[in-house]
């Protein structure tokens, strides 16, 4: 294993979607109380190099391994479907619909409550792209499907980013 | 055959080897030193026994100078000239500094409103940098003092909401007072150390830091020695100056009154923190100031200063509501609150931080001291004092960096609340043929447009090789480092030249301005700046061997017999030349050369080190 290896060698995990985040939160502080700066702060310039490099990439790769949806797109990417989210807006079929009503359903809204309801329909279908990903990963090796599904993800997350701004608003 | 000696874990194996290792707190209002001693950390006294230095530097003409106790004695009569409260300065520009009129300083701006604001005293013109030193040396001499040795190095405690240019003001002050820092620390988790492993828990703690000029909140989850920090939040211009500020503002209307002169400003003030420190235990005070020559009189009751404070409190549960809500944590996940921060003794503060989480603060722990404790840990430890120690710090960036774009629009490069240290990479491409410089604006905040984030610095990369519009693939790296510090490098990715960068700080000190003032002979004036540069040089020397031998006894399996005889030839050298070196440049040359030289074996010992934290436990799932 070297400062190469990629993220699930380095967490020692095996290379797949579903993960136990407190496993991947035990190994990120076990990895760090080896190679943090603050670990070999007295043991020259040499050792501290080494250790900021191993201590930036241990955080990168917990950084993207804990998040489900950035280990999706992770996971497509090492198996060839890299997102390419700038140039390709490729996304499951039903969901061009669904954003459309989002927008307008968020542009309508004027009470909390309506806010609220919408923020749990976004919910809900994040809940349900993260499954269809698993899926598509870990048993049916469907990367160019993954990747559709986490295109629609990161629509997700920056649609939810507009509803806490707006929710914000609503003095919440 | 020889028989090893092997010390007891966590025991240094040789007493003398223990160095001098401080924790610093330097506040807006008071700045503290503190060790650990015989395994109990604790704060540093003065000859007179007192622990709290003053931040109050005094200027005096001719070149001298007047610090802590000393120069708070003029700031009713020399208001002008002696310096308090500068951290608010610290990489700031002149139009950064609310109510500048105000103040009882003549502050000037360097340029147009480009550069860290300065203060014209009757001894020069003074960078807030300088002025800091001064503070930093005074206890760098009290430790020194205490343990009548050289000090080894020193943890400095900064806001957890500075941003780079205040950290790298910071640092700047430590070099220039002669002292190694070891890292710089957020107060906050600072106090969580002393907190924590004074009480030994476990879970998530808010910290909640209003000292004399910032606040700080920072969300921590304690688990085995481990602080990780899940969120921070604050203002860096919100404190309890500002507490004195409105109360004095509050007295002068009801008399329809106001404060013209340095002395009268000064006055307003001192009588107003005279005031709020005394409504901590009783209800009603008389605010009293002399005023134009004039004796002012007035009574205030704990409810006046209540009202007229309010809103600053209710700032601060402000930013602690949005730092909850970036932590994805609930009020009541929270198990306990710790405040910090002579501020914190505000009755009306501790009751809002009570009523916004639903449980009691712990105020068990000195609220000026435990900074300065919690430093003091860390800096046992960084100092290699305490082997046996698992503290680990891992903390965050407060606020996101980014860079200047098309139609001055900012690109998110480090997202805040990252753990840091992290990198992130880059790819830029030229606009025009033949092309061989690029410019790249390094700014900090969460807005989207340029002129609503804090410029850091300019970064010019220099040496791309030309080619053709749009065919070059520059890779800039962006790092922060475990100071919090930004660096910048950037690599022409086909041809593989390393572009050469000048940072053009925008609110920092340049390596000019830096030399200049050690040039000066800053803080040292006795000292002989070439003498003290060899002691230095002799210090790293040291250093690096006593490392390098550490790492021979851990690992020398690691290397070939080549490698290893390579390796004793550069100690060997380098500990002749230690004894006989006059001059500092050959010596760090010589202790560079062995550091350079043992960078593939450190490589090494990483990977095996790393190999065996994998290896100890391996991760079992289904």
């Amino acid at each position: 294993m070297n400062l190469q290896s990629d993220d699930f060698e380095l967490f020692g995990v095996p290379r797949r979607f579903a993960q136990e985040r407190s496993a991947l939160d035990a190994r990120w502080k076990e990895l760090q109380r080896e190679a943090h700066p603050d670990r070999h702060a007295a043991s020259g310039g040499a050792a501290q190099r080494q250790a900021m490099q191993w201590s930036v990439r241990i955080n990168e790769a917990y950084q993207r391994i804990k998040d489900p949806m950035r280990r999706a797109a992770y996971l497509c990417e090492l198996h060839g479907a890299p997102i390419r989210a700038e140039d390709n807006t490729a996304m499951p079929g039903d969901f061009l619909m669904q954003q459309m009503e989002w927008r307008e359903a968020l542009e309508e809204a004027d009470s909390l409550a309506q806010v609220e309801a919408l923020e749990d329909q976004v919910r809900q279908a994040r809940r349900v792209a993260l499954e269809r990903c698993a899926d598509l990963i870990d048993q049916q090796q469907d990367f160019a499907g993954a990747a559709r599904q986490v295109r629609a993800l990161m629509f997700i997350a920056r649609f939810a980013l507009d509803i806490e701004r707006r929710l914000e608003q609503l003095g919440q | 055959m020889a028989l090893l000696q092997i010390s007891e874990p966590g025991q240094s194996p040789n007493p003398h080897q223990r160095r001098v290792a401080v924790g610093i707190d330097l506040g807006t209002t008071h700045s503290l030193v503190a060790a650990v001693r015989n395994g109990v950390a604790e704060c540093l006294p003065d000859g007179e026994g007192r622990v709290l230095l003053p931040s109050v530097v005094r200027y005096l003409a001719g070149g001298g100078r007047q610090i802590g106790h000393d120069a708070t004695q003029a700031l009713h009569t020399d208001a002008r000239n002696t310096i308090a409260s500068v951290k608010r300065f610290m990489g700031r520009g002149l139009a950064d500094i609310a109510q500048a009129g105000k103040l009882p300083y003549d502050l000037v701006g360097n340029g147009t409103d480009r550069g860290m604001v300065s203060i014209e005293t009757v001894g020069g013109v003074k960078s807030p940098v300088e002025v800091s030193a001064e503070i930093l040396a005074t206890l760098r001499y009290r430790a020194e003092d205490t343990f009548n040795d050289d000090l080894y190095g020193a943890v400095i405690t900064v806001p957890a909401y500075f941003d780079d240019a205040q950290r790298q003001a910071t640092k700047d002050a430590a070099k220039l007072a002669g002292i190694h820092l070891l890292r710089l620390i957020n107060e906050p988790t600072a106090a969580a150390i002393a907190y924590g492993l004074d009480n030994a828990s476990e879970g998530i703690y808010a910290v909640y830091d209003l000292g004399g000029g910032t606040f700080d909140i920072s969300i921590l989850r304690l688990t085995q020695g481990v602080f990780e920090v899940l969120a921070t939040g604050g203002d860096s211009a919100l404190g309890g100056d500002d507490y004195d500020a409105a109360l004095a503002d509050w007295v002068l209307t009801q008399l329809g009154l106001e404060a013209h002169t340095p002395a009268d400003k000064a006055a307003a003030r001192l009588a107003a923190r005279a005031c709020k420190e005394a409504l901590t235990a009783t209800e009603m005070v008389a605010f009293s100031a002399m005023l134009a020559g004039v004796e002012v009189r007035f009574d205030v009751k704990r409810s006046d200063f209540d009202a007229a404070t309010a809103e600053l409190t209710a700032r601060s549960l402000a930013v602690v509501r949005r730092t909850l809500r970036d932590a994805q944590l609930a009020r009541d996940e929270v198990q306990g609150v710790v405040m910090v921060g002579g501020s914190t003794r505000m009755p009306q503060v501790q009751r809002a931080v009570a009523e916004f989480f639903g449980r009691e603060p712990l105020t068990n722990l000195n609220p000026d001291e435990v900074v300065a404790l919690g430093a003091a840990i860390q800096a046992h430890q960084l100092a290699g004092n305490n082997m046996a120690g698992d503290l680990l710090l891992l903390d965050v960036i407060p606020l996101s960096l980014g860079i200047e774009t098309m139609g001055g629009l900012v690109e998110r490069i480090v997202a805040r609340n990252e753990t840091i240290p992290t990198a992130k990479a880059q790819d830029f491409t030229t606009y025009k043929d033949g092309q061989t410089a690029l410019a790249i604006h390094v700014v900090q905040g969460e807005r989207d447009l340029v002129q609503d984030c804090r410029s850091l610095a300019r970064f010019e990369l220099r040496g791309i090789p030309p080619m053709v519009a749009g065919a070059a693939r520059i890779r800039v790296t962006f790092t922060v480092d475990a100071d919090g510090l930004l660096s910048v490098d950037a690599r022409e990715q086909i041809s593989g030249v390393e572009a050469r960068i000048d940072v053009k700080p925008t609110y920092g000190l340049s390596d000019d301005q830096i030399a200049r003032m050690l040039q000066e002979g800053f803080a040292t004036a006795a000292q002989d700046m070439q003498a003290r540069a060899l002691v230095e040089a002799r210090v790293d020397a040291d250093r690096m061997l006593i490392a390098t031998q550490s790492a021979l006894d851990a690992d020398a399996d690691l290397l070939t017999e080549d490698d290893r005889a390579a390796i004793d030839a550069r100690m060997e050298a380098l500990r002749i030349l230690m004894a006989t070196a006059s001059d500092a440049a050959e010596l760090e040359a010589a202790t560079q050369a062995l550091a350079k030289d043992t960078e593939p074996f450190a490589a090494q010992r990483m990977n095996r080190g790393i190999r065996q934290a994998l290896a100890g436990k391996n991760v079992q799932t289904l």
